[in-house]
């Protein structure tokens, strides 16, 4: 399943991605310089050493994970708490749902994003309607489902794709997605902790490339709580994971062009935080969504129409989504396939001249 | 069981319905003897027996690194390093066959007329025990009728009996503690009737009212109690079977005296989930018990349609999991095999699959009409001579333990306990609107408050949209 899996991780870091560095108003205090993998790894000992009932557990999650994110946790500790699972997608989840309805904490890893479907059913029909249907008797709120999603520069159809619209369609979960180490730190620690079942997926494009302070205690970021990061008064930019880094981008070649943006990371996709979404596009009175995914039922278009009933009167343009195509994942074709910065300037600069 | 089943559908068509998969069964059955059922782990004494080293030397052997593939001798035996394990090396071309010559036997201890058979083991069961499995079995059986009917008065909106199946439910059930967390599929009430649900809360699952445990969320017959470690039935096929390890693997890291049980179909053992669970449940070493309630029939599709395998049964050696098939008619059968496997799950950390064979006498649901695809007289042959309660009745009679008259007052008291709780239950109020979207999260976020605010507005603008029952 992890084919080239280490080749693609090398070639991440080389590709000249670079990482926002803008969010601001999360813990001060200064840490040591993490990447993300090294983040995530962070707070799954975290996890594990506050809770004697937290499990970590997936395909070649005992050696350290194919990306690395669970390095040195089973000879911290032991087998029994971080383990291998067979190569069952739906038997990672099945089995994570009873665990952590016997009130554990069940972290358990999909090893690409691309592979989640075979455990839909069990996200679906079984963690997502667990508390629902049983009257609130029983729930699996400890389980935690972490994968990397995303492109990677080479990953062609079955390393690169972005499902998170699948699991926003679901009552019952929560769908979160963290732009930096510093966030995904915070937010994977919040996730694990959240009474609710949850699917986080990690922009394995920046697990090693994205390098920032990341504080060395124990905390946690708000989930549903969205952030601006950065302040503008043209035009509202939202985005999550990854792409805010090409956001940003945008952003600033913008700004060089006389367009003052405000940026928004959304990191919660479900249930997602509208106010701070509908107070910027109040200020702003315009909006673009971008993400990976393609963009027809992307999450994009939720936001849009979302918005479109909230501000209609106060919005000066179309909202804009610059999205991936609606073309499975291509492999040579991923740069003409990604939503660029320069497509997002272009989509900038027609809607603030709309 | 797809040969069984050939070769009692040929007898079933050939003596008219005389005869059924469970007498063909007992007859190669009773070719075996029954005073060995073993205990002790399967492949100890095979390391030396060439004929099956394949099947026999992967756990003992396995080596934790894989980096050194040598050849070296055992025996007169060539033997490779394979990581996984040593395997003998043969110059023989030899598949292994698809089947072994004879179908798995069947566990059995009650013959048809409720005596012991022969000097086989089993685990006694107490006067007070049998009574209660006994009086358990009929509660289900009465139940059932008058649930069937109260959907047919269009009371219900819907049903599914258990009707053939009793023994499975209650004696399976009797043989666990309550401290065991049992993960059903939905054919299994009778488990939650020996852990003291009572028929006042079954009705009310069934009429979803507001003392439904659900909040009139589900279904008919998903039941689910905390209080009696039954987890909330949902209708997807085999969904629960990896839920019941991970709970089994918790269950071993507390160290608690329990085991999981998961109970499925015939059909439930197509799914995907049933494979990864039983994969899992060897691999992480987990305290579960795989209930398969081979019933002959996934609504309408036969055993012979659904796999090739002989039953559910051997699908167990192919994932390390110690197996047995016994005859689900049989109260006293699944009892002991119910408990021997709850003892070696929890004493040594593994799972057990157990294949009930038998049948379903009812029709799938509420929804279906099995004539359209199965005799009559095949299930009538079912019904009455083969019915697991009238089977366990004379066993108990024969004992002194029980007479005609307690037969009829039991009967009778069920049937008036069951009319009360369905009249009781039909009058209590619908749950509020307000349950309509509580628990989707453990706090309701703000989208669920905007779209019940509006879904308010709009009953007070069209109260006759809505059902006036349900209270706002």
């Amino acid at each position: 399943m992890a084919t080239g899996l280490r080749r693609l991780v090398s070639f991440g870091i080389s590709n000249g991605r670079e990482f926002s560095t803008n969010c601001s108003n999360v813990v001060k205090q200064s840490g040591k310089s993490l990447n993300l993998y090294s983040a995530i790894n962070q707070a799954l000992r975290i996890a594990l050493e506050t809770d004697p009932r937290a499990y970590v557990f997936g395909e070649d999650v005992g050696f350290g994970g194919v990306f690395r994110c669970t390095t040195g946790l089973a000879d911290r500790f032991g087998k029994k708490r971080v383990f291998n699972t067979p190569l069952c997608e739906q038997g990672i989840v099945g089995f994570g749902i009873g665990l952590a309805a016997m009130g554990n904490r069940a972290i358990a890893e999909i090893q690409f994003a691309d592979y989640i479907f075979p455990a839909f059913d069990q996200i679906v029909n079984e963690a997502a309607k667990f508390r629902y249907r049983s009257g609130n008797q029983f729930n699996c709120g400890g389980l935690t489902i972490r994968a990397p999603y995303g492109a990677v520069g080479h990953g062609g159809h079955y390393h690169s794709q972005s499902p998170e619209a699948f699991f926003c369609h679901v009552p019952g979960i929560k769908v979160v997605i963290p732009r930096s180490p510093q966030q995904a730190k915070g937010l994977l620690l919040s996730c694990i902790r959240d009474p609710n079942p949850v699917v986080f997926f990690e922009p394995k494009w920046l697990y090693r490339l994205a390098v920032e302070e990341v504080p060395e205690h124990d905390y946690m970021l708000p989930l549903s709580e969205a952030e601006v990061i950065r302040q503008g008064s043209d035009i509202t930019l939202v985005g999550w994971g990854a792409q805010l880094s090409i956001l940003e981008k945008a952003c600033l070649d913008a700004e060089k062009e006389g367009i003052s943006c405000e940026l928004i990371d959304l990191k919660t996709l479900v249930p997602w935080d509208k106010e701070t979404v509908e107070a910027s596009v109040r200020k702003t009175g315009k909006l673009l969504i971008s993400h990976e995914a393609p963009v027809t039922g992307g999450f994009g278009a939720e936001i849009s129409a979302s918005i479109v009933e909230r501000c209609f009167l106060r919005l000066e343009a179309p909202i804009a989504r610059v999205c991936g195509l609606d073309t499975p994942f291509p492999l040579v074709f991923e740069p003409f396939y990604m939503p660029t910065k320069n497509k997002i300037l272009d989509a900038i600069k027609s809607t603030v001249n709309y | 069981m797809a040969l069984c089943i050939k070769h009692s559908r040929n007898v079933v068509n050939g003596l008219k319905h005389t005869m059924g998969l469970l007498r063909m069964i007992n007859r190669s059955a009773s070719l075996t003897h029954f005073q060995n059922v073993e205990i002790t782990a399967p492949v100890a004494h095979d390391f030396n027996n060439p004929a099956v080293s394949f099947n026999g030397l992967l756990f003992p052997c396995r080596f934790e690194s894989t980096e050194a593939q040598k050849h070296c001798d055992t025996d007169d035996r060539e033997v490779l390093d394979f990581p996984g394990g040593k395997v003998a090396l043969t110059p023989e071309m030899r598949f292994i066959s698809e089947s072994s010559p004879d179908c798995t036997p069947c566990y059995r201890v009650l013959d048809d007329n409720g005596r012991l058979i022969g000097s086989g083991n089993y685990v006694q069961v107490s006067e007070e025990v049998s009574v209660k499995i006994y009086n358990d079995m009929v509660t289900l059986q009465t139940m059932d009728t008058i649930f069937y009917e109260a959907q047919r008065q269009g009371r219900i909106s819907f049903y599914v009996t258990t009707m053939g199946e009793e023994a499975i439910n209650i004696a399976s059930a009797a043989a666990l503690t309550l401290d065991d967390i049992v993960f059903p599929q939905y054919r299994e009430p009778g488990v939650l009737i020996w852990r003291g649900f009572t028929l006042e809360e079954f009705a009310n699952q069934c009429f979803g009212n507001k003392a439904d445990y659900g909040k009139g969320r589900q279904m008919p017959i998903h039941y689910g109690s905390n209080k009696l470690n039954y987890f909330t039935v949902s209708s997807t096929i085999a969904t629960q079977i990896p839920h019941a390890v991970g709970a089994a693997y918790s269950l071993k890291m507390d160290k608690k005296d329990a085991c999981a049980v998961t109970y499925f179909g015939d059909g439930g053992t197509s799914e995907g989930d049933f494979h990864a669970a039983l994969n899992f449940a060897a691999v992480l070493e987990a305290p579960v018990v795989f209930i398969c309630r081979n019933n002959g029939w996934a609504i309408s599709t036969p055993t012979s349609d659904q796999f090739r395998s002989d039953g559910a049964v051997v699908r167990g050696r192919a994932y390390g999991v110690r197996s047995i098939r016994v005859d689900g008619n049989d109260a006293l059968a699944v009892y002991s095999a119910v408990h021997a496997a709850r003892k070696m799950a929890i004493n040594e950390h593994r799972p057990i699959l157990i294949e009930a064979l038998t049948y379903r006498v009812g029709h799938h649901s509420t929804s279906d009409d099995s004539t359209k695809y199965r005799p009559v007289d095949e299930i009538e042959w079912w019904r009455l001579a083969q019915d697991p309660v009238s089977r366990f009745r004379k066993w108990i009679e024969s004992n002194g333990w029980w007479s005609s008259d307690a037969e009829s007052e039991l009967r009778s008291s069920v049937r008036k306990q069951l009319l009360h709780a369905i009249q009781v239950a039909e009058k209590v109020e619908k749950p509020p609107v307000a349950d309509l979207f509580s628990d989707v999260y453990d706090v309701t976020p703000s989208n669920l408050y905007e779209q019940e605010k509006l879904l308010r507005e709009n009953i007070e603008r069209h109260p006759q949209d809505y059902p006036p029952d349900v209270p706002l």
